[in-house]
């Protein structure tokens, strides 16, 4: 048994960050596509990046037909990632021939075409938090059994780790170091919360609040978040928000 | 809404305390095969079963892990945040009741303090730093499947009595026959998905506490409790709830006004509580 189970995903991290000397982040997403494809059984993958509405961007491919596959989706609104960013569950679609055309046939005929017959498509979340969608294809049908599904979701929770570190980047005071978010002490997750409302803003923009402050006061984020749960640290003007 | 009835969930207990022990279990099982048979979401149904080995085995605080495909344990579900703590040290130390239980599919309880540091120094060392005196483990095993353990904890040291264990087996069973059943109703093998998305459930509800909280000034703990007592009213899951107060479709009035009479609001108690 080897300590706690967000270790996979921190492997993946660490893997990411180590196999190239001086890593830019723009090439995560990129890499970590590629790293995925090459490790799970499937054919290709892609990240899509998931705004409240609808696909945002496409941030990474590894071939043409997982760019099919998010170019459809981008345009027509629909598709296996959609489903699974509104749901916030896994949608796996083991013979999309059989399953896809009633389900989106805008996406059916387009993907069917490009060669794609399984796709796999995994929020990439915590919790609330939906950033964007791992999607995975197979050039033949059939299912990932449990272990590569466990390993796919593995890369799920390293890309969502990405994804948030890159939004950070993109704040004003945003450096922060990339680290697996999802299995992170209750405390991080209710300060999440409670700054989403201090601060007026999203939960997304609260924990990327949290991280930019422990990295800033070179704290761990735990800390930070423990201080917030005991109010002993807000992030407002003191603007009084009873419910 | 007003409060006119009593609650269908945690607080029944301080009503039926008068109650026998078997009175309470028969709901108690009612309760978890309502569970079963309504909409299924199995963070809830992993709540109620250690909310409920709380409220029936004479213990503080329990907790719950499951294993994934590769044969690690995670945390799904604690009645408190130091049983959590607890777990979590135990899977960083790799040793505890938890895990021997798990990998040997037996009941491991009753050890005493001695006991627990001869076999689980570090563990011992940091669970009876969290004020607990006891950890007990009861296996989640349908014949040789076992896929988690549920962990109980006690400050007082108090053995569990013969019928003390019997009881926590039988809700323990029950709960797996249930997350399998689950699991089966999907067709396919969806272990890793059902725990993926129960993880992100419990993410999802302790944001939804830290929302709740900071908007209605209490506790995290009292948050949760609003949210637990407004969903069993509404006969909804827990995660639908947490999802509603996240996105500010539901009030923190209508939450406060559904749940308990209004304790004072113990702040940092989600930490500092044993």
């Amino acid at each position: 048994m080897t300590a706690v189970a967000a270790a996979r995903a921190e492997q993946i991290l660490t893997h990411l960050m180590d196999a190239h000397p001086s890593p830019a982040d723009g090439d995560l997403p990129q890499r970590l596509v590629t790293m995925c494809a090459d490790q799970v059984p499937v054919t290709g993958a892609g990240i899509i990046v998931m705004t409240d509405a609808g696909p945002g961007a496409m941030l990474a491919s590894t071939d043409g037909p997982a760019r099919t596959m998010e170019e459809l989706q981008f345009t027509l609104g629909e598709g296996p990632c959609v489903d699974a960013s509104t749901s916030g569950r896994p949608v796996l679609q083991p013979e999309l021939a059989r399953t896809a055309p009633a389900r989106w046939p805008g996406f059916a005929d387009g993907a069917l075409a490009a060669g794609v017959r399984a796709v796999f498509a995994l929020p990439l979340q915590v919790g609330g938090i939906r950033v964007g969608v791992l999607d995975l294809y197979r050039d033949v049908e059939g299912n990932l059994d449990d272990g590569e599904l466990a390993e796919a979701l593995a890369f799920a929770d390293a890309a969502t780790s990405v994804l948030l570190h890159l939004q950070a980047k993109t704040s004003p005071d945003g450096a922060t170091r990339l680290v697996a978010m999802v299995e992170h002490r209750a405390e991080v997750h209710q300060a999440t919360g409670m700054v989403s409302v201090q601060a007026a803003t999203g939960l997304t923009e609260a924990l990327v609040l949290l991280r930019a402050h422990a990295y800033a006061a070179e704290r761990p984020i735990a800390d930070v978040a423990r201080d917030v749960v005991i109010r002993r640290l807000r992030f407002d003007l003191e603007v009084d928000r009873h419910g | 809404m007003v409060r006119d009835n009593e609650e269908p969930g945690d607080e029944t207990w301080t009503g039926t305390r008068s109650r026998t022990r078997e009175q309470r279990l028969a709901q108690v099982f009612v309760e978890l095969a309502d569970t079963l048979v309504a909409q299924f979401d199995v963070i809830d149904f992993m709540h109620t079963l250690v909310d409920r080995s709380v409220e029936l085995l004479g213990v503080d605080a329990a907790g719950l892990m499951l294993s994934d495909q590769r044969g690690q344990l995670r945390v799904v579900a604690s009645s408190t945040e130091s049983a959590r703590l607890a777990e979590v040290y135990e899977l960083q130390n790799s040793e505890g009741p938890c895990l021997d239980c798990f990998h040997s599919g037996q009941q491991v309880v009753n050890l005493d303090q001695d006991q627990m540091r001869s076999r689980w120094p570090r563990f011992a060392a940091q669970t009876f730093d969290l004020g607990f005196r006891a950890a007990h483990a009861l296996p989640m095993r349908l014949r040789e499947d076992v896929i988690g353990a549920v962990n109980l904890f006690s400050t007082t040291g108090v053995p569990l009595s013969a019928d003390d264990v019997a009881v926590g087996q039988a809700m323990t069973d029950v709960a797996t026959i249930g997350l399998l059943q689950e699991r089966v109703g999907r067709q396919k093998d969806v272990l890793a998905e059902q725990l993926q998305t129960a993880l992100h459930s419990r993410i999802l509800i302790e944001q939804a506490k830290g929302v709740l909280a900071e908007r209605s000034r209490i506790s995290v703990d009292d948050a949760f409790m609003a949210m637990r007592s407004y969903a069993r009213k509404q006969g909804r899951t827990l995660t639908s709830v947490a999802t509603a107060v996240i996105d500010r479709t539901v009030q923190p009035s209508e939450l406060q006004l559904a749940g308990p009479a209004r304790r004072t609001s113990r702040v940092g108690s989600a930490t500092n509580e044993v």
